[in-house]
């Protein structure tokens, strides 16, 4: 095995290409590491991206926030700015394993692993995030949901690397949320987990909304026909009720020892109503 | 097949080693520069008696490749004594009787360190989530919460 650190997007690009599924992309390593040690995947070459200055970085501009792929979660949870305006985002992110693996894992990696159950990735949903992929034939953007295609797998093409994700600049009125329920309050996987993202008017309704369950399918939800039933509300009991019930109907979770396909879907709706009551509450604070 | 050349600061000295590719910083350590304060209990980043401070951030050191700290700044436990003067958390520890076989100790020593870098005068909720990362199997955490908060008193004292 090959380890290499490029200075360069292009270059990582480049040494991704000529190793042909062989290679794998290093940011964090707190999950590829792991993989590598249980003999899950075996690769020729590890390309560290962390010596590419661009990726390091989360830079706030006019149209919102970019969160360099090599930025790891800590580091959102450090950064004032981000944490004001995408409060759900940054706290899903904080969510993943114990301070240790916050020093090192990304928002990019959560992603790219694909698992049903990351942390970070409904409230991205929710957030309508998107990623900027670089690949051999220059960069394409993407909405965050569309990266995982199922328990492992994304929709990347071979050569193409994640280099951040956007964030729109935030509207006045406007909240986001996640929870997630596990057994212990914390090092802990999602059994399943809510995120909402919403904007008011200048009447307190809801103007616009997203809802996101995590854990409940093979892959995130994004579920339409909940946000539909919170835009035009105020949030009050009765939507809470039809949200909870859409959302637990969306599910598509799985039986194991974590959790029952049953407690998945009631747990999903219960979380959705609370997600949705914080976010309701943060909206109205700005 | 030749090793990756890494040069990088360990406890305030500069260190040099060759390391294989798939080789990780907590076997560098341990068995290329004999400092044994760094433990492996699982491997996998969920255990923390690996843990070390790698450039002012706590992370596992069995999470981390040996070929990455080239140009960085590692803290061990090895760095918390002054000569024969114990770091206040190492002497709480051994006070509050905050260890038994021992193995999780150095880990939580490092975590602890970080921690009230951090947050000098933590409450006991965000010590308890602080080293929520470090598992302990014998003391059942309490004993090591209350020497976490001795000592955090006699450094803001100090």
């Amino acid at each position: 095995m090959r380890y290499v650190r490029p200075s360069s997007l292009e270059d990582a690009v480049g040494l991704l290409i000529e190793a042909s599924g062989k290679a794998a992309v290093l940011a964090g390593g707190s999950d590829l590491l792991v993989r590598m040690k249980s003999g899950f995947i075996e690769p020729e070459l590890i390309i560290d991206i962390k010596a590419i200055d661009a990726l390091n970085n989360i830079v706030e501009n006019d149209e919102g926030f970019v969160i360099g792929a090599a930025v790891p979660s800590a580091v959102l949870g450090e950064h004032a700015a981000l944490k004001r305006a995408w409060p759900g985002v940054v706290e899903g992110a904080n969510l993943i394993g114990s301070k240790q693996v916050q020093g090192r894992c990304t928002i990019v990696g959560n992603l790219c692993n694909a698992s049903p159950a990351a942390d970070s990735v409904p409230a991205l949903v929710a957030a309508g995030a998107k990623a900027v992929i670089r690949g051999p034939t220059g960069s394409r953007t993407t909405a965050v949901e569309t990266v995982p295609v199922g328990p492992g797998r994304t929709s990347l093409a071979p050569g193409e690397i994640i280099q951040a994700i956007l964030l729109d600049k935030r509207q006045p009125y406007s909240g986001d949320a996640y929870q997630r329920f596990t057994p212990r309050t914390e090092m802990d996987i999602a059994v399943v987990s809510a995120a909402v993202n919403l904007t008011l008017d200048d009447q307190g309704v809801v103007a616009s909304a997203r809802v996101s369950l995590g854990a409940a399918a093979p892959t995130v939800l994004l579920v339409e026909e909940a946000a539909a039933i919170l835009i035009g509300s105020r949030v009050d009991d009765s939507t809470l009720d039809r949200l909870a019930e859409t959302c637990s109907g969306a599910c598509r979770p799985i039986d194991d020892k974590r959790g029952t396909v049953e407690f998945r879907r009631k747990v999903a709706g219960v979380l959705a109503k609370r997600v949705a009551l914080i976010a309701y509450q943060r909206a109205g604070q700005k | 097949m030749a090793g990756i050349a890494v040069s990088t600061t360990i406890n305030g000295d500069n260190a040099e080693y060759l390391c294989h590719a798939d080789e990780t910083l907590l076997d560098v350590l341990r068995d290329r520069l004999g400092l044994m304060g760094v433990k492996e209990g699982c491997g996998t980043g969920d255990c923390g008696a690996c843990s070390i401070i790698l450039d002012d951030r706590l992370v596992c050191s069995c999470l981390v490749l040996g070929a990455e700290a080239e140009g960085r700044r590692i803290e061990t436990v090895e760095g918390m004594a002054q000569g024969d003067k114990l770091h206040p958390l190492q002497q709480k520890f051994l006070e509050h009787a905050a260890l038994q076989c021992g193995i999780c100790t150095p880990g939580f020593l490092i975590a602890a360190k970080d921690l009230l870098a951090k947050n000098p005068n933590p409450t006991e909720e965000e010590i308890r989530f602080g080293l929520a990362g470090n598992l302990c199997r014998c003391t059942g955490y309490d004993k090591i919460v209350r020497a976490v908060q001795d000592a955090a008193s006699v450094m803001r004292g100090a």
